[in-house]
């Protein structure tokens, strides 16, 4: 049967798609997963950055696609794991040096040898997107909880249902659950309810994900973040596993008055 | 009328607001149907039916509203049927 391919979208930018990509692979991994993340980024190319791999990048996606090297020469092993791999995306190119075609070729090439390919899609409705779609078992939304965000998320969830890729399933980052309870911010159910989605995950605002970043190591493995935690039970939910959602809005004690500091997660 | 409510029981933050907001934007992306044309259809509406029947046309209400992945066009047409004229 071989891998599930994932695809990682969201219409709007900056919402953390390759945050999520990047997390997801990396927690997968460390439920001893065979993973492959690709960067469909083209020209934008990030998630070698997030994950910590930009130095050892010889040959990327395009290449691989127009034959100058072969799929195992473009594929990146992580430092952390031996069963992670990275496609990254080319630098110098645009979305169209890749056709939805070359993404179903190049994910059927590696499904034998896998369980999981995470697709991570450029911002945008056009090329990159239906580049990244194309291949997809399984199509993660994510989004956070603002009004440009949300709307964005809506027209993307009606393209993948036009590609027959649907259902999707929503990733909610960045959630400030203090400012939820307020009510100064759209609430996970707000968001279901206007989207009429399935819910895969909520993601708590987390400044560990910045400091993460900086550092080229997935927030997932940081045993200690909610963040972190957030996305180890998205990947274990995608892997079939029922894991009920965390509590966020457990604001009591030295340890959520700690985390409510640390990461505002409470 | 929905904000006006709210902010009497003081629930006027701003969650509300853009939930309502999403609402309303959603549905007009959703079946490609600008306001504009909710508005023009309404007019056609008023001309159509007041050619068969008196109505008030400054109370009728014409909207689209969303209950999970439905979309409906919902139209409130009150009748213009006073006692004055009955006698």
């Amino acid at each position: 049967m071989g891998a599930k391919v994932v695809t990682i979208t969201s219409g709007k930018g900056g919402v953390g798609k390759t945050t999520a990509t990047a997390n997801l692979a990396a927690a997968l991994a460390a439920m001893e997963l065979k993973v492959v993340c690709i960067d469909a980024d083209i020209g934008l190319r990030n998630l070698d950055l997030i994950l910590g791999l930009e130095n050892r990048i010889v040959y990327d996606l395009v290449d691989a696609v127009e034959g100058r090297a072969r799929l195992r020469q473009a594929m990146i092993r992580d430092k952390r794991f031996p069963n992670l791999y990275l496609i990254p995306a080319a630098q110098t190119r645009d979305k169209t040096a890749v056709s939805p075609s070359d993404m179903i070729r190049l994910c059927d090439e590696l499904r034998p040898d896998h369980d999981w390919i995470l697709i991570d899609s450029p911002a945008g409705i056009e090329r990159g997107f239906r580049n990244a779609v194309a291949p997809a078992d399984r199509v993660l939304i994510v989004t956070n909880p603002e009004v440009s965000a949300v709307r964005d998320a809506d027209r993307i969830i009606g393209l993948v249902e036009a590609e027959e890729k649907g259902p999707a399933q929503l990733i909610l980052n960045r959630l400030n659950p203090e400012m939820a309870r307020r009510g100064e911010m759209l609430s996970p159910n707000d968001v279901i309810e206007l989207l009429a989605i399935e819910l895969i995950g909520i993601v708590p605002e987390d400044e560990h994900i910045v400091v993460a970043g900086n550092r080229g190591a997935p927030i997932a493995l940081d045993e200690k973040s909610r963040a972190g935690q957030a996305f180890r039970n998205i990947a274990r939910r995608l892997n079939g596993e029922k894991v009920p959602f965390m509590d966020l809005e457990r604001r009591d004690g030295f340890i959520g008055r700690l985390s409510n500091i640390l990461g505002r997660g409470g | 009328m929905a904000n006006f409510i709210a902010r009497l029981i003081g629930r006027d933050r701003s969650a509300s607001t853009a939930k309502e907001r999403l609402q309303l934007v959603l549905i007009h992306d959703r079946t490609n149907l600008p306001p504009g044309v909710l508005e023009n259809l309404r007019d056609e509406m008023i001309r159509m039916i007041s050619q068969h029947i008196e109505i008030d046309a400054s109370g009728v209400v014409l909207q689209m509203t969303q209950d999970g992945h439905e979309q409906r066009l919902i139209a409130d047409i009150p009748l213009k049927i006073d006692r004055k004229r009955r006698r």
